[in-house]
């Protein structure tokens, strides 16, 4: 009952905040969407709201790691994975109890919490939520909108525009490598153990685990029944029952469920205490355990080196797309996405989720590469290659869960100036051309770029950079090649822009023709 | 072939002026049936009965629109914006173009624009998706290349080829609904620049010589059936985005021929009382005009004007 009530609620919210992810039509948003990312442990912390860390305390106080198994996207994906593992399996599939790795999973957490303080993108790179988001935004996303376009096809062979194509591309290289990294590495330890990453890399899962050692319902042997048949133990894919022992280690319990039904005795029970005297309670593994080779662990490593020495070629890769040349320009500093406040902001809350990379419905947003500098690696920066920031629009601040892009209102998003334009007025074509254009200026909904006359009754570019906001609508439309004759140079800091002059509306009688 | 209809077109008008002036135009309306009307101008009213008023002076939907014909509108769509703003195309016209279609026993009518700012946005937010959803037609996105297919251009003097969506490809008629604006680079956009909605590529015309791919694009083979210049709200300045609704004069236009220069020449004409616009600096009419698209001079056609109350 028990484990059916657990798989109902996690492949719900596991569904919905994976649709919410790849969701590149803008079917589901709001509030209650939203929810699905601001109750992961991570943002939560991130934004210092008491009440979602409170919730989660009291959730897993009382019940144990059920947030592990329900809740968190990593986790039900590792479950997936080795559901899946069990189906093609020849072999019948069977969990061993495994000694905790105690030292490891508290040196992990340290560590992560250390870099959170300072540059949470670094332990954004463990944290299971950003890690499934990237998974979400680079692998499951262009799947889906593949999958779509065929649909689109299809429907549009019948006459039918119920489905529209969407342009499928690859927004950053390096960050879907590491995408695939983490999906693969997860995913192998998955299929052969189980639930290793949390109970060995993640962070939350440690934190969690502190919490639910205490916590008041738990799953508890009666050892006065048990003959340590060990059936319930083959079913552990937390490895955290001891059969022999008649114990469970409940902080690396998950909360799935899965043992109770199996044993035949009856002896497992999820209440807040046996009767006294059978109680028999659970020990932690001894740090010493810690040392124990584990292969999965070594292999994890192992791998997690080799991605590390793969990375710096990826990352040669991306930079050798950038133009060169005697026009060339190099923006000074990288656009923040409008409400990132700083990149200072950006650096100290983001954990590059990419859930505003996936939501943003121009594909302004990338992932950056080294903009930022190495501590900044995926956090999201604008770039006008395939659109621009629409003015109205405020989704990124939105959807944000972690206060990396704080919330703004549109009359707020109409001044937030996160750049500014430049013009090159030396390779605009209608100096060297002689022939009309505009197409800047079209683009502007600040007219901070106005088309002014020129000569013989051609108009030219003028700026005003006080009124511009930086959405690049100018630089993403810009006709001239290789380099553009406008652009945008990026803030470090946000600010406000001048609001331009609004003139009244003028009341024009017109009664003739006029021809 | 089109110019051959449009120097018919002039020989008559010629004819015409000539009889007039000797005044035995009542006489040859009574024996040759009504000379046809080149263009209607239309002020005042709303957008819908503006276009009844406008259309019937032109001999009725019918005459333009088969039955069972699959037919595409054109508006312009391009930019997330409120109908007050007019940066797009009245949905009001929209939708009674699409209706009117509809009574003439058209098999089904789509609706589109290759947009500037995010199509779907621009759908909504110009009013144009629910007005024509509801008036029975159907939006066909033109956010992706492969919805386009390569045409030539043999007549094209810069732009040769170029990539025009299938809904133009594959109908049987298309009506051009352009919305009267200023426009910083071409200075004005109205039915010949509208053209820019139905193409993939655009940013060839900015880096190429704007005014000249205008009219290039113009020559495609497969013309509209009626190009109808709203200009119910005329964008007078910022164009074609506008930022405020001070950029808007409440002008109550309306301008349809099946001239696409004539009736941009009328409009440009309209639109000159609102702030000077010489017609040299709209250099596609001119352009259009040498291309042999149409013609110019207004005063060869038989222009009806309308006043409604």
């Amino acid at each position: 009952m028990l484990r059916e009530a657990r798989v109902a609620v996690s492949v719900a919210l596991f569904s919905l905040i994976t649709f919410y992810f790849i969701d590149f039509a803008g079917l589901m948003s709001g509030d209650a969407a939203n929810l699905l990312a601001r109750m992961q442990l991570v943002p939560a912390a991130l934004t210092a709201s008491f009440a979602m860390l409170a919730g989660l305390a009291v959730l897993t106080l009382l019940l144990g790691r059920v947030y592990c198994s329900s809740i968190c996207p990593m986790g039900v994906y590792q479950d997936a994975v080795a559901w899946l593992s069990k189906r093609v399996a020849k072999r019948k599939k069977r969990y061993k109890f495994g000694k905790a790795k105690t030292v490891l999973r508290v040196s992990m957490l340290a560590v992560a919490l250390a870099i959170f303080l300072k540059f949470p993108l670094v332990s954004g790179l463990i944290d299971p939520y950003s890690a499934y988001g990237r998974i979400a935004a680079n692998i499951f996303r262009p799947a889906y909108m593949l999958g779509n376009n065929a649909l689109a096809t299809v429907f549009m062979h019948f006459g039918s525009y119920t489905f529209y194509k969407t342009d499928v591309f690859i927004a950053s290289v390096f960050s879907f490598a590491v995408a695939l990294l983490t999906m693969m590495l997860v995913g192998y330890l998955a299929w052969r153990h189980g639930r290793t990453y949390c109970n060995t890399v993640c962070p939350v899962g440690t934190a969690l685990g502190f919490l639910s050692r205490f916590s008041i319902f738990k799953i508890r042997i009666d050892a006065s029944k048990c003959n340590s048949c060990g059936v319930c133990e083959m079913r552990c894919k937390a490895a955290c029952i001891n059969s022999k022992q008649h114990t469970i280690d409940s902080s690396r319990c998950v909360g799935c469920f899965s043992c109770m039904g199996v044993c035949r005795r009856n002896c497992l029970t999820f209440s807040p205490a046996l009767p006294l005297g059978k109680a028999a309670t659970a020990r932690e593994g001894s740090p010493a355990a810690g040392n124990a080779v584990d292969g999965g662990r070594r292999r994890f490593l192992t791998a997690g080196v080799a991605a590390a020495a793969a990375a710096p070629a990826a990352m040669a890769g991306e930079r050798a797309g950038s133009p060169t040349g005697a026009t060339r320009y190099t923006r000074q500093h990288p656009i923040l996405p409008p409400g990132a406040v700083s990149t200072d902001n950006m650096l100290r809350h983001c954990t590059s989720c990419h859930l505003c990379v996936s939501k943003c419905p121009s594909q302004v947003l990338k992932p950056a590469f080294l903009e930022y500098g190495l501590a900044g690696i995926m956090q999201p920066t604008m770039d006008f290659e395939k659109g621009f920031c629409n003015y109205d629009c405020t989704i990124c601040s939105e959807v944000c869960p972690s206060d990396a892009i704080k919330r703004l209102t549109k009359e707020e998003k109409h001044l937030n100036q996160g750049g500014h334009v430049v013009l090159n007025r030396d390779i605009c074509v209608v100096p060297t051309e002689e022939v009309s254009c505009g197409a800047c200026s079209e683009h502007c909904p600040t007219q901070a770029v106005t088309m002014i006359p020129y000569k013989n009754g051609l108009t030219i570019p003028h700026i005003n950079t006080e009124i511009c906001i930086g959405c690049g609508g100018c630089e993403f439309i810009c006709p001239v090649r290789p380099f553009r004759a406008i652009y945008i140079e990026g803030h470090a800091v946000q600010s406000k822009a001048k609001p331009f002059e609004e003139q009244k509306k003028e009341e024009k009688e017109i009664d003739s023709f006029g021809f | 072939m089109d110019r051959k209809q449009f120097l018919r077109t002039l020989a008559l008008a010629g004819a015409a002026i000539t009889v007039k002036s000797k005044g035995g135009m009542d006489l040859m309306a009574q024996s040759q049936g009504k000379k046809p009307v080149d263009l209607v101008a239309v002020m005042g009213g709303e957008p819908e009965e503006m276009f009844r008023q406008a259309i019937e002076e032109l001999g009725g939907i019918s005459k333009f629109i088969k039955k069972g014909w699959k037919v595409t509108v054109k508006p312009n769509i391009g930019w997330d914006k409120a109908p007050e703003l007019a940066g797009n195309t009245n949905p009001k016209l929209v939708a009674e173009i699409v209706r009117q279609c509809f009574q003439a026993g058209a098999k089904e009518v789509t609706v589109f624009d290759h947009t500037c700012d995010d199509w779907i946005k621009c759908y909504r937010n110009s009013g144009i998706e629910a007005a024509i959803k509801a008036a029975g037609g159907k939006m066909a996105p033109a956010n992706e290349e492969s919805y386009y297919r390569k045409v030539q251009l043999p007549l094209g003097k810069k732009l040769t080829s170029t990539k025009v969506h299938e809904a133009i490809l594959d109908c049987d008629a298309w009506i051009n609904v352009p919305v009267l604006k200023h426009h910083g680079g071409a200075n004005l956009s109205i039915s010949m620049k509208n053209y820019m909605g139905i193409i993939w590529d655009r940013r060839i015309f900015h880096r190429t010589d704007m005014q000249q791919c205008i009219a290039d694009v113009c020559t495609m083979e497969k013309k509209p059936v009626l190009n109808v210049v709203d200009a119910y709200r005329t964008m007078k300045t910022n164009g074609p985005q506008g930022r405020t609704t001070a950029d808007v004069v409440d002008t109550k236009g309306l301008f349809i021929s099946k001239d696409i220069v004539a009736v941009d020449t009328a409009a440009a004409k309209f639109f000159g009382q609102i702030r000077d616009m010489p017609l040299e600096n709209v250099g596609h009419l001119a352009k259009g005009q040498m291309l042999g698209l149409g013609t110019m001079e207004l005063d060869k056609l038989n222009i009806k004007r309308i006043k409604l109350g």
